[in-house]
């Protein structure tokens, strides 16, 4: 590995990280609005 | 000269003092923070009593409120108090670099730039705030949207730096989450909710002080004027014990008035007096040393542990009645 590589793969590790992080948040996302919409819908009964 | 300049060792955006009479920042591009900056950008430990504070407000409101809706108004308390948190660092990046105890945050440690911290806590608030109104009911939102404004505009910006009651009036901030957790449940503000933002803000003082008292060098380092800065250790001690009678009368009020039972009322009575006690020993002692400042940390300890059992004490008065 040159010291070059070092950095760089240090970059791609911590954007996968934060790319994960942001898809495990997207998908919470959606579950709750669909859970908080039928809430809603039973509360409204 | 204070001069705050990229200190990152490896050319990222940051922050780092040095010297004491003026301020000018200037950043590099930084690589893309990790994930567990934004983390630290919410301070998550402060966010834990936040968020029991709130879902006790919640949970001893009148009226019951769906699972599904309760925990999203508590995760919008939560991630309000995070963006208010991370809009505080954002702004206080040269404080948090002069002073020990917070200069390894994202920010003055050099692993976030400063525009990504001011995206991501304008980002959050709204986000937070927009889920709470249409969860809940839009005056919780409300309120959730004016206690972040009230930290970040009022507290942090205006009062901070400027004197020594910053954390007088600034507490009322960190007094919000029980009405909003309230306000979540029932779309109304009453008289119990309000004797519960009462008792925080008047907690605050002797709290923060409790703390400012051993680390009133980092404090003076930064320039911060706190109680201990500008007017002493022993003027400290006095406004503690001071503070400390009306946040008692505010934490047992809601037995006499018939808000809650004996239940909340004798723990409340009895963690009031054991804080009494320890704000009359802080104000016994005369050291100036951290190292001598027993009696100081003790009180701090304890008053973290005294808001969580008399929230507590106030909830399991309400299942139990």
């Amino acid at each position: 590995m040159t010291p070059d590589q070092e950095p760089e793969d240090q970059l791609r590790a911590r954007q996968k990280g934060r790319a994960l992080v942001m898809a495990l948040a997207l998908g919470a996302f959606v579950i709750l609005l669909f859970a908080i919409s039928i809430a809603k819908m039973t509360v409204n009964q | 000269m204070l001069e705050l300049f990229n200190a990152a060792p490896h050319g990222r955006g940051g922050v780092v003092a040095k010297d004491m009479t003026s301020v000018s920042l200037t950043e590099t591009a930084a690589p893309p923070a990790d994930w567990r900056d934004f983390l630290a950008l919410t301070k998550p430990r402060v966010m834990t009593l936040v968020v029991f504070t709130g879902l006790c407000g919640l949970l001893t409101a009148p009226v019951s409120i769906h699972p599904v809706l309760g925990f999203t108004a508590i995760l919008c308390i939560a991630l309000g108090a995070g963006a208010a948190a991370a809009l505080n660092m954002w702004y206080e990046a040269d404080l948090d670099a002069l002073m020990k105890r917070t200069r390894s945050r994202p920010l003055p440690a050099g692993r976030m730039d400063r525009e990504t911290a001011l995206h991501f806590g304008v980002g959050l608030g709204v986000f937070s705030v927009l889920l709470m109104g249409v969860a809940t009911n839009w005056f919780a939102a409300g309120v959730l949207a004016a206690s972040i404004l009230f930290y970040v505009l009022v507290y942090t910006v205006w009062l901070k730096r400027r004197t020594p009651q910053n954390i007088v009036i600034g507490g009322a901030a960190g007094a919000f989450p029980p009405v909003i957790g309230w306000a979540a449940a029932t779309g109304d503000v009453t008289l119990l909710p309000l004797l519960l933002f009462t008792l925080i803000f008047l907690w605050t003082p002797p709290h923060f002080w409790a703390l400012s008292l051993y680390v009133r060098s980092d404090y003076a380092a930064a320039g911060v004027p706190m109680l201990p800065v500008v007017s002493g250790a022993k003027v400290t001690r006095q406004q503690i014990a001071l503070y400390t009678l009306p946040m008692a009368a505010a934490a047992v009020a809601p037995w006499p008035l018939g808000l809650a039972g004996a239940i909340y009322g004798s723990a409340a009575a009895g963690l009031s007096f054991v804080f009494l006690l320890l704000s009359l020993q802080v104000l016994a002692n005369r050291a100036t040393e951290p190292a001598r400042m027993k009696p100081e940390k003790r009180l701090f300890a304890f008053s973290i542990l005294y808001l969580f059992a008399i929230f507590g004490a106030l909830v399991l008065d309400r299942w139990l009645a």
